[in-house]
């Protein structure tokens, strides 16, 4: 609950003593090529290969000869929209964006880079948080588009060329039955899995104290502490929102 | 000028500073000295506003800053300079983005009179062709040199240094040294620096306080440190054998 409490009013001064929006424009801008230029391959990689792996593994399991076989497709497109892009992508980001957000605020935090910004009567905080935790809300939903058709394209990929389903069927598939409410459900939960985790990794790595070694240990904790809150977050808006 | 008053603060239950006063003169290079784990760099946060005392209070040329509003305070940081232990160099900028960073944030000077200030700061500490350098491509030294230049670009009133020489060779030292005391001399600020370097005692020590276990021992200049009577301070200046013959000579 005292970590709750800290993790509350570091959110709190945020938005106290803040620069001008110019600053906040660049820092975001630049902070905006670090998460979503920077990550977007590894994306579209793991996507591509999560959507093929689910279309070629939903082939494997649906053998009856009564269920017709864009319901593969049909499957990827549910499992892709409504988890694994915005779900395991967040797990993803956590371990990539997450980290390093905690390391280079712990890293600014041991050089006494953070009390260089005090001194000078910036608030060190917001000026280095604040562009985070925005930057990650402009980014992450966009990460989560571009995941999720390149989730779809592999599962084509993989449907096709295996000659497991005909390009018409995999199409159609994706068309049947669409709910677009689905859609807006996954870019929620992407924008309270990018706050989630953007606003803790940069907690962790703020309050680091210590050296090397605790920049490590603050790294790990902001990846694991977002991980499950994006987990509790998930079921909670699944509970709430479906 | 700066004033101290009663300063005390405390970690848990352990007392690190013990109800401190004192003046630092302006104009002067002011030493507080002492040896590791007195209290040195949590007294220079405390001033800085880095921590805020337990009790106590500083004045900055007779502004309470303890007590002052956020307006205050943010005026009185604008004419704050401080040179970190390791430089605190931001990493993702150059040397001449770091140095620009203060006149960035809290002035409204046109480009290029910036980056003509940034090249009289530069040019002032002995670095020149070295701005687009980044702060892992520099030595020590260097390092040093570019946080006083950024320290000293906002035509600061009082320029704070925390070890300003440590993990630095002798000679370099002394450069960094004689820089500091130039600069207070040459601008007329009110310089306070925390060290525990002997040789930063005798060359610049101008006005010095020496802390010992949280209280306040003795003040006095480098001119007669030798001959404080403090046994503790004694204690600390003639650490080696070398030092305790030539005291014995001295007295």
């Amino acid at each position: 609950m005292k970590g709750f409490g800290r993790y509350m009013i570091f959110l709190g001064s945020l938005f106290v003593r803040r620069e001008t929006f110019k600053t906040y424009y660049n820092l975001t801008l630049e902070e905006c090529i670090q998460i979503g230029i920077k990550s977007i391959l590894l994306f579209m990689l793991v996507s591509t290969f999560m959507g093929a792996v689910t279309t070629l593994q939903t082939a494997a399991n649906l053998v009856s000869p009564f269920v017709p076989k864009f319901v593969i497709s049909q499957v990827v497109r549910e499992m892709t929209v409504l988890e694994l892009a915005p779900t395991i992508m967040a797990i993803i980001y956590a371990g990539k964006v997450g980290s390093s957000m905690s390391g280079g605020l712990g890293t600014m935090r041991i050089t006494e880079q953070i009390d260089a910004l005090e001194v000078m009567g910036i608030n060190s905080a917001s000026y280095l948080v604040l562009p985070k935790i925005v930057a990650s809300l402009m980014m992450f939903p966009l990460l989560v588009i571009v995941a999720a058709v390149c989730s779809m394209v592999g599962g084509y990929l993989a449907g096709t060329l295996t000659e497991i389903l005909t390009p018409t069927e995999y199409i159609y598939g994706i068309r049947y039955a669409f709910n677009e409410y689905f859609i807006t459900f996954a870019l929620i939960k992407s924008f309270v899995f990018a706050f989630l985790i953007s606003s803790i990794s940069s907690f962790q790595g703020y309050y680091t104290q210590g050296g090397a070694l605790e920049v490590g240990i603050s790294s790990t904790q902001a990846v694991t502490t977002s991980i499950i809150a994006v987990l509790l977050a998930d079921y909670l808006l699944a509970y709430l929102l479906l | 000028m700066i004033k101290i008053n009663n300063i005390s603060k405390s970690f848990a239950d352990k007392v690190i500073l013990n109800g401190i006063s004192g003046e630092f003169d302006k104009g002067k290079t002011n030493l507080i000295i002492g040896s590791s784990g007195t209290g040195k760099s949590v007294l220079l946060k405390c001033i800085v506003g880095l921590l805020h005392p337990d009790t106590g209070t500083v004045f900055y040329d007779s502004r309470n800053f303890t007590e002052a509003d956020k307006d205050l305070k943010a005026e009185i940081r604008r004419e704050i300079g401080m040179l970190f232990q390791g430089g605190a160099l931001f990493d993702s900028k150059n040397v001449e983005e770091n140095v620009m960073f203060p006149l960035d944030i809290l002035t409204k000077m046109p480009q290029a009179e910036k980056i003509d200030r940034v090249n009289f700061c530069l040019k002032r500490v002995g670095l020149e062709g070295v701005n687009k350098k980044m702060p892992s491509e520099i030595s020590g030294g260097m390092k040093k040199r570019v946080g006083i230049a950024r320290a000293i670009v906002n035509n600061p009133n009082y320029l704070f240094c925390d070890e300003p020489n440590s993990g630095l060779d002798p000679q370099t030292s002394i450069v960094i040294d004689e820089l500091i005391m130039e600069i207070t001399h040459e601008f007329d600020i009110t310089t306070v620096v925390v060290t525990h370097d002997m040789n930063s005692v005798m060359g610049i020590g101008e006005k010095i306080m020496f802390l010992f276990k949280g209280d306040k021992l003795w003040e006095g200049s480098n001119l007669d440190i030798m001959n404080s009577g403090v046994k503790e301070l004694d204690d600390f200046v003639f650490t080696n054998k070398i030092m305790k013959n030539l005291k014995k000579g001295i007295v």
